[in-house]
């Protein structure tokens, strides 16, 4: 495909489309947010914002107030509501801004989004789905800036996925608005805009498989793997190591819970050294699990542990020479994939 | 007893005592159970069975009804069987939940019943939600949920009465005022002393009724229900009642309160009262009354039956329903 | 530990609890019915629960209703007033009662608890502790009273997190978190209270266990587990069964989940070159998951096998006595991971 032909969409556009065309598909689904439109009750600043990334710009003016619902700052009523109205037919989309809200809303998620199905004895569906932001690097300092992942997928019950880039993000959101789980959808701050060369992004409606991994780059010395805006560091690092005669294989995660482990064993057994970049809080976190993982199930092919690169045990900094210290980095990346290989 | 009930119908009556009746034998019976080591000890409703009766009353299968803790009686109101009831309890097979949720999470979609939640407050919001739902997809049906005078401490209440309030919604704000948090008393808890009050700050009505009136509870009910069908938004109804029994199953209330109170309301006991109505305004004679009893008692004792003579989940359903999904 | 005076886990924490308060007048004890009949001392109504599970009884007679505090159902607010009369002096004491009630009150421990100090460059000191009671097996409870979440608490960067495994560590560490000047989050096994644990021999005196270090509980030479908690015992139970066949299992009681004792851990798998964690809460990123990352990390070379995670399975607590038995790990589950290894 010779680049006048890829479809260049920023991470926000193609979000943006996949609403549409979801909205468009199924009458059933509907939004609800702080500023998902923005200018509430005003026609004359309606959709003000579109969500504070842009997200779900235009959605109000072509489907209307009942379908696209700004909330008062009440994230545990309309969490719960949007629990509610999945429960009694709808297939709602949950706009909670930023991850680190989750604490005002925990038990709608924890409790009953993740325990209904279960507790039910399987006689109540729950197909919603939760979008939210994740990520440090824009100073947004200590409570505006996590990532979290783990601690949602904790719970049995909920559905986890973080796309890396617009052609997966816009095919995740897909996939998570018509699964009939619960889905949490993580998107990276640092990648909502930025078009640069594409991935290509199709116009027509298209799904990305929950519970698949996918390989990035291939490569046989190392394998990185990344989540969300971590694949992008980790491809960064495997041009590094390229340079110093390396060849990394980077598997971008995408799906959290489920975990694609056939993907990921099956590179590790290859390459038989890994290293795990994982912009969450160290303990019991998401590059924990991996480890375990693989050690569990591919033990006799590592050459060496599998090393974690995390942000260190402390709280997102809001300097930004402290915050730079925070976030993984290609380098740590790469220092971490030269200790496995020598 | 007020004159208006002259004008509810004779068959609602007699489903409503019928009801009560219902309720109260299947909470015997489960404490029964209970003590002879067969359940956990439940949360007993007995002394409150108007709230729910009266309310359901106004119902069909596609409204919605969401409990707590305390849920029994809102259960059996909204029509959820008593032999998978009792099932659930013993954490059978064959109970509404297949045994996964026991007595604090019976639900039964089919009767609208979205769940009873041992979180307090928990379940108003996603109540609030199934209202939602309903407005967005043209129904006329309605959200009732019901919550205690602790739970009005709870700020999940007060987000959703807002959202309720300001998008329409058709909820039913169910307090059911026992005046005990566990132990702590209502008078310690509840800043200003009326929950109904609090509804002037969200503007939707705020109605105190007396619970124990199962007839009172019809009247106050119809008005919200039909209210909300029209679109008019929802209602917070403050039902002053009282549980018998203690918080769950081995709390001692003479702990925090009174025998005389305990006998107070004893007194006006709901099923006493409504069956002295109906044999006083001829709608039943005593053979009637006892008939309705006996049947209670048989439809529970069939209940302890069926659920005795049912089988254990296997444990392989330790895994069962996680997801509808995976992956 | 030898002696006489013997004492349960709940007796154990309640002597803490009244150790640490005659000692100090800035510690207070907030949550529902942490005393109960709330408001009725003048009718004769007092000290109606003591706590669900009794921790705090007889504790309003001897300090007041100032210091005991009876909460409404407001988790968020009276959490969140527990980080600010830390920030302002005392030393709250805050019943969360079941460890699952903490998504109502989340956003006050993870956003306002764990983060204050660090934002607040240092400036802030928020010496609270707080308890919850954890955990499933035969109590019925079912989803949403029977959940162990440790690792949630563990995840964030600012909170320490203990788990004692019997009336003695119960008392060491109740105390020890109390003096702690950081937020401390101690999970109460709802297993290991009561008649059917049993009691054990606790010291009168005032003693502290030392938060971030394990302790070896039973010493061997061939697999090493670990426990947490009430899976301690569960641990131990195992390492019978495993003598039995002629295998020597060394136990690592955890006690601390943030801080980790490293040392000891790694010590131990150097030594026996195969370990087995076990651990209540979920398996995914779990303090299991979390170990053994720890353990191939700084202990490959001396691992024969890889690390073996004993878990309750990725499902919610399910109600039925027939199934719930099976979500916390058992003995068997223990042995059978450990023969995995050693054979």
């Amino acid at each position: 495909m010779t680049t006048t032909e890829v479809r260049a969409l920023t991470y926000a556009q193609a979000v943006n489309e996949t609403f549409h065309q979801e909205f468009e598909r199924d009458p059933n689904v509907i939004l609800m947010g702080e500023d998902v439109a923005g200018g509430a009750g005003r026609d004359d600043f309606e959709d003000a914002w579109g969500g504070v990334f842009k997200l779900t710009r235009g959605l109000i003016g072509k489907f209307g107030p009942e379908r696209v619902r700004d909330t008062p700052i009440s994230e545990n009523g309309f969490i719960g509501a949007a629990v509610g109205s999945a429960a009694a037919g709808l297939r709602p989309i949950a706009d909670l801004m930023f991850v680190g809200f989750v604490g005002v809303c925990g038990d709608q998620i924890f409790n009953n989004m993740a325990k209904m199905h279960y507790m039910f004895g399987g006689k109540v569906k729950l197909p919603l789905t939760v979008i939210t932001s994740t990520g440090a690097g824009v100073g947004s300092a200590a409570q505006h800036s996590e990532t979290l992942y783990s601690i949602f997928v904790h719970f049995p019950g909920l559905k986890c996925v973080a796309p890396s880039n617009p052609y997966n993000a816009k095919g995740l959101h897909a996939a998570a608005i018509r699964d009939d789980d619960p889905v949490i959808v993580f998107n990276h701050k640092l990648l909502m805009g930025g078009v640069g060369t594409g991935p290509h992004v199709p116009q027509e409606s298209y799904e990305v498989e929950i519970g698949k991994a996918h390989i990035a780059r291939e490569g046989t010395d190392v394998t990185l793997i990344g989540i969300s805006y971590t694949t992008h560091l980790c491809l960064q690092a495997a041009e590094m190591l390229a340079q110093q005669g390396y060849s990394a294989e980077v598997v971008d995660l995408l799906s959290l819970s489920p975990l694609d482990e056939e993907t990921i064993l099956e590179s590790v057994k290859k390459t038989r050294k890994v290293v795990i970049v994982d912009e969450d809080y160290p303990r019991c976190s998401m590059a924990s699990e991996l480890s375990a993982v693989i050690a569990e199930q591919a033990f006799d092919y590592l050459d060496a542990p599998p090393r974690r690169v995390n942000p260190p045990h402390t709280s997102v900094p809001y300097s930004p020479v402290l915050e730079a210290l925070f976030i993984p980095t290609p380098e740590r990346i790469v220092e971490e994939a030269l200790a496995t290989m020598e | 007893m007020t004159t208006a009930q002259g004008s509810i119908p004779k068959e609602k009556l007699t489903w409503m005592y019928e009801t009560m009746v219902l309720i109260r034998r299947f909470e015997e019976q489960a404490k029964r159970e209970a003590d002879q080591g067969r359940i956990l000890g439940t949360h007993s409703a007995i002394g409150e069975e108007a709230v729910p009766t009266g309310i359901c009353a106004h119902l069909g299968d596609g409204d919605y009804v969401l409990g707590n803790h305390r849920s029994h009686h809102h259960c059996i109101a909204k029509g959820v069987g008593v032999n998978e009831m009792m099932a659930e309890l013993l954490g059978k097979a064959t109970g509404t939940n297949g045994g996964k949720g026991g007595t604090m999470h019976i639900a039964d979609a089919t009767k609208g019943m979205l769940g009873a939640n041992g979180v307090v407050g928990s379940n108003i919001p996603v109540a609030t939600g199934c209202a939602l739902a309903a407005k967005v997809q043209g129904r006329d049906n309605v959200s009732v949920v019901f919550f205690g005078d602790g739970a009005s401490s709870q700020g999940s209440l007060h987000e959703s009465m807002n959202l309720a309030s300001i998008w329409d919604l058709p909820v039913l704000f169910v307090c059911e005022n026992n005046r005990y948090a566990e132990s702590t008393p209502f008078e310690y808890s509840v800043a200003g002393g009326s929950v109904a009050n609090r509804a002037a700050g969200y503007a939707m009505p705020g109605v105190t009724v007396d619970g124990q009136d199962v007839m009172e509870m019809y009247e106050v009910a119809g008005e919200a229900v039909a209210r909300a069908r029209r679109g008019e938004g929802p209602t917070l109804i403050e039902a002053q009642t009282y549980r018998y029994f203690g918080h769950y199953g081995a709390d001692n209330p003479l702990g925090y309160r009174t025998e005389e109170e305990e006998a107070y309301y004893k007194s006006r006991d709901c099923i006493l009262t409504m069956g002295k109505f109906l044999l006083e305004s001829g709608t039943m004679n005593q053979d009637q009354l006892d008939s309705i009893d006996a049947d209670a008692i048989a439809k529970v004792e069939a209940a302890s039956k069926f659920a005795m003579e049912s089988p254990y989940p296997d444990p392989s359903e330790i895994l069962t329903d996680v997801y509808v999904k995976y992956p | 530990m030898e002696g006489n005076r013997p004492l349960t886990f709940v007796q154990a924490t309640n002597e803490a609890i009244r150790t640490v308060m005659r000692d100090d007048p800035n510690v207070i004890v907030m949550g529902e019915d942490v005393a109960g009949a709330a408001g009725r001392a003048d009718q004769g109504f007092i000290d109606h629960a003591g706590g669900t599970f009794g921790m705090t009884k007889n504790l309003i007679q001897e300090f007041g209703p100032e210091r005991i505090l009876d909460t409404p159902i407001s988790e968020t607010g009276f959490m969140g007033a527990g980080v600010g009369a830390a920030a302002a002096g005392l030393r709250p004491v805050v019943d969360l009662m079941f460890v699952g009630f903490v998504g109502v009150c989340a956003d006050q421990i993870f956003n306002n608890m764990a983060k204050m100090h660090y934002m607040f460059g240092g400036k802030v000191k928020l010496p609270i502790t707080v308890m919850a009671q954890t955990g499933a097996g035969d109590g019925g409870y079912a989803a949403q009273h029977s959940e162990t979440l440790w690792s949630i608490f563990t995840h964030f960067p600012g909170l320490k997190c203990v788990v004692p495994s019997d009336p003695y560590t119960a008392k060491g560490l109740q105390i020890a978190a109390m003096r702690d000047d950081d937020p401390v989050i101690i999970f109460q096994g709802i297993r290991s209270m009561g008649a059917n644990y049993g009691d054990q021999h606790v010291p009168e005196d005032d003693y502290e266990i030392e938060i971030g270090k394990a302790r070896v509980v039973r010493e061997g030479t061939d697999v090493t587990l670990t426990g947490i908690g009430f899976s301690t015992r569960t641990c131990l139970q195992a390492a019978e069964t495993l003598a039995q066949k002629g295998y020597s299992a060394e136990v690592v009681d955890l006690l601390s989940l943030s801080p980790l004792d490293e040392e000891t851990i790694l010590e131990s798998v150097k030594k026996t070159r195969k370990i087995v964690i076990t651990d209540e809460d979920y398996p995914r990123c779990s303090v299991a998951s979390d170990i053994s990352a720890l353990a191939v990390e700084q202990a490959f070379d001396y691992l024969d096998a890889p690390p073996r995670r004993v878990s309750a399975p990725h499902a919610s607590v399910p109600y039925s006595p027939a199934l719930e038995k099976f979500h916390p790990p058992r003995a068997e589950d223990v042995v059978a991971a450990a023969l995995a290894v050693l054979e």
